[in-house]
């Protein structure tokens, strides 16, 4: 007796396992096919030559490997990434900071503020980059400056600063980082507005009556309290700011010379330009690799800094 | 009067302080009201007449890069799109959230970190992979394929912040529901889905941006023009018309304008959406 009873309760437990499992299955399935398996399948195309559309595929091991190490143009579109981060690093995440830090006080207008500085990271990569490619357009035509920039330097008097900001490799790439900036300001000033609102205001007055004056409370108080919340911007900033690519795309284009590249370019003309899917992989695979090294190692600081 | 010195300074300081941002308040908006400008005008004089409000004013350019540029089309698949893909991703991973939550099964921890791993590992080039999965799937040039590889790009995050929200829902009114003849069903739909009404709120606005902005995979993934949505439409559009500003100008707005105005209508939510996700991370 007692023993059906047993086989009908893990019956019953299967059933019921089984049903709450069906929750998460839309979930698991969609997640399966496709992340999981793209996934593996980035790893076991990076050691193959394959052009996208035959069915056969050479296994050439890491010979893919080997000539990324040696293929110039990828280095240097990853140091043009770099560039791209470190300006992201310095000038947009400095301004966010100032931005957050007079925002953080009771004043006319802060919510105009707020919500006019999200406005650039709503807009999509496209809009902002063709926008800015008529800005900075260098044309001319009946001896008047098409873009906006050179007409009004022309205007006062800085005909030395008219210039072809977009062609020029000189300032092509300095362009593309400077509006990746100004797309990706909104988001650092947000959050570093959110985590200076979570300061207690006591502090503060503690500091004042220590008799510290401003630039002390900032870098002994502000500062202190806010690294758990910079980090998590700056890990966010360097993750967002490697992997642009669309704002190239749409600024520049995918030009005949490589002073523009960025990782994610390359990545695409290999697949779509010359047609070879495993060295693609091999790109993604290296280059999401040292991603994980950048990311982890921020890991790695922030948890040493939360301990001190 | 008696304006002490504190005072003084203190003026000085709050409007040096609005200078400084009113100036990058007009950096943030005037790219946006030039192309607007420059939609207002025609293909002779967007090229010579530079003052900030146009002698002439023409509202044509909007309805022929409606019709002409197709923008129209474009518009409507980027709706379809947005709409289908934020539905499916909140139904999928409520339901998903509030199973990891509420329900017991076995490898329900693995399945949940392998989700929030997910999140952390960057995948550039995944679309190469992809797009070799989608071909063979038969799910190239096809709006379902498109749709189901952006739910899948959405699911990881809402599926994390809807699981924080559950698991903080009362197991009380779990039991009033289930005493009431609610299977986990009717919690999930009756109880659950209403009171996580903010999280839902944060994930609708944030995918809707990101599925409206999406470029590569529309790029790689659709080649039919009649399928394309907005971002991509407008890259072919400039490479067909490219000296046509004032038609592009044109279709930048309508590309612009709704998610502009979506997020001005909520953006509440997504600065408190942000700004949990700030503290928490």
């Amino acid at each position: 007796m007692s023993n059906v009873n047993t086989k009908s309760l893990s019956v019953s437990r299967i059933k019921d396992s089984l049903t709450n499992f069906s929750f998460v299955l839309p979930a698991v399935l969609i997640f399966s096919i496709f992340y999981i398996y793209p996934f593996f399948d980035i790893f076991n195309l990076s050691l193959k030559e394959w052009n996208g559309i035959s069915s056969h595929k050479i296994f050439i091991g890491l010979a893919n490997f080997k000539e990324l190490m040696q293929d110039k143009i990828w280095w240097t579109s990853m140091k043009n990434a770099c560039f791209i981060t470190l300006i992201a690093l310095t000038f947009q995440n400095a301004l966010a900071l100032a931005l957050a830090l007079a925002c953080d006080r009771k004043m006319r207008l802060e919510k105009f503020y707020r919500v006019v500085f999200f406005i650039p990271p709503v807009l999509s990569e496209i809009v902002v980059g063709f926008i800015w490619r008529w800005i900075l357009n260098s044309g001319v035509q009946d001896g008047q400056h098409i873009g906006l920039l050179n007409f009004w330097l022309d205007k006062i008097g800085l005909h030395h600063m008219v210039h072809n900001w977009l062609s020029d490799p000189k300032t092509a790439l300095a362009c593309i980082a400077v509006v990746h900036s100004w797309k990706g300001f909104g988001w650092g000033f947000i959050m570093l507005l959110a985590g200076l609102q979570t300061i207690d205001k006591q502090l503060y007055e503690a500091a004042k009556v220590d008799g510290a004056g401003g630039w002390k409370t900032f870098t002994n108080v502000t500062v202190p309290m806010m690294i758990p919340v910079i980090l998590v911007v700056v890990i966010l900033t360097i993750l967002g700011s490697m992997q642009v690519f669309v704002l190239v795309l749409s600024m520049v284009g995918q030009g005949l010379v490589y002073h523009t590249e960025v990782p994610v370019t390359r990545i695409l003309s290999a697949m779509t330009g010359t047609n070879r899917f495993g060295y693609a992989c091999a790109m993604g695979v290296n280059f999401g690799l040292i991603l994980i090294c950048v990311s982890f190692a921020f890991k790695v600081i922030s948890d040493k800094m939360k301990q001190a | 009067m008696n304006v002490n010195k504190y005072q003084v300074t203190s003026f000085f300081n709050s409007t040096i302080i609005h200078i400084f941002l009113m100036t990058v308040a007009v950096t943030c908006l005037f790219p946006l009201f030039w192309m607007l400008r420059c939609a207002l005008m025609t293909n002779q004089t967007v090229f010579t007449d530079k003052s900030l409000i146009p002698h002439v004013i023409q509202l044509g350019n909007f309805l022929q890069a409606w019709k002409e540029g197709d923008f129209g089309m474009f518009f409507l698949n980027s709706v379809i799109y947005t709409t289908s893909v934020v539905i499916g991703i909140v139904l999928v991973s409520s339901l998903a959230a509030f199973a990891f939550s509420r329900l017991n099964f076995p490898g329900k921890n693995f399945f949940f970190y392998m989700f929030v791993a997910a999140m952390m590992i960057p995948l550039p080039g995944s679309f190469v992979p992809l797009y070799r999965l989608m071909t063979m799937l038969g799910l190239i040039n096809t709006r379902i394929g498109y749709i189901l590889c952006m739910i899948n790009v959405g699911l990881s995050m809402s599926i994390l912040l809807l699981k924080t929200f559950f698991d903080k829902m009362p197991a009380d009114l779990e039991d009033a529901a289930r005493i009431d003849g609610c299977g986990r069903l009717g919690i999930w739909w009756h109880v659950a889905l209403p009171l996580a009404r903010p999280a839902i709120a944060v994930i609708v606005i944030f995918n809707s941006l990101s599925v409206w902005n999406e470029y590569i995979l529309a790029a790689l993934l659709l080649n039919d023009t009649s399928l394309m949505p907005l971002q991509r439409g407008l890259m072919v559009f400039e490479g067909t018309h490219s000296v046509d500003y004032p038609l592009l100008m044109a279709g930048l707005t309508i590309a612009a304008v709704p998610i502009v105005s979506i997020y001005l209508l909520m953006q509440r939510h997504i600065i408190k959406g942000l700004s949990s996700g700030a503290i928490v991370g």
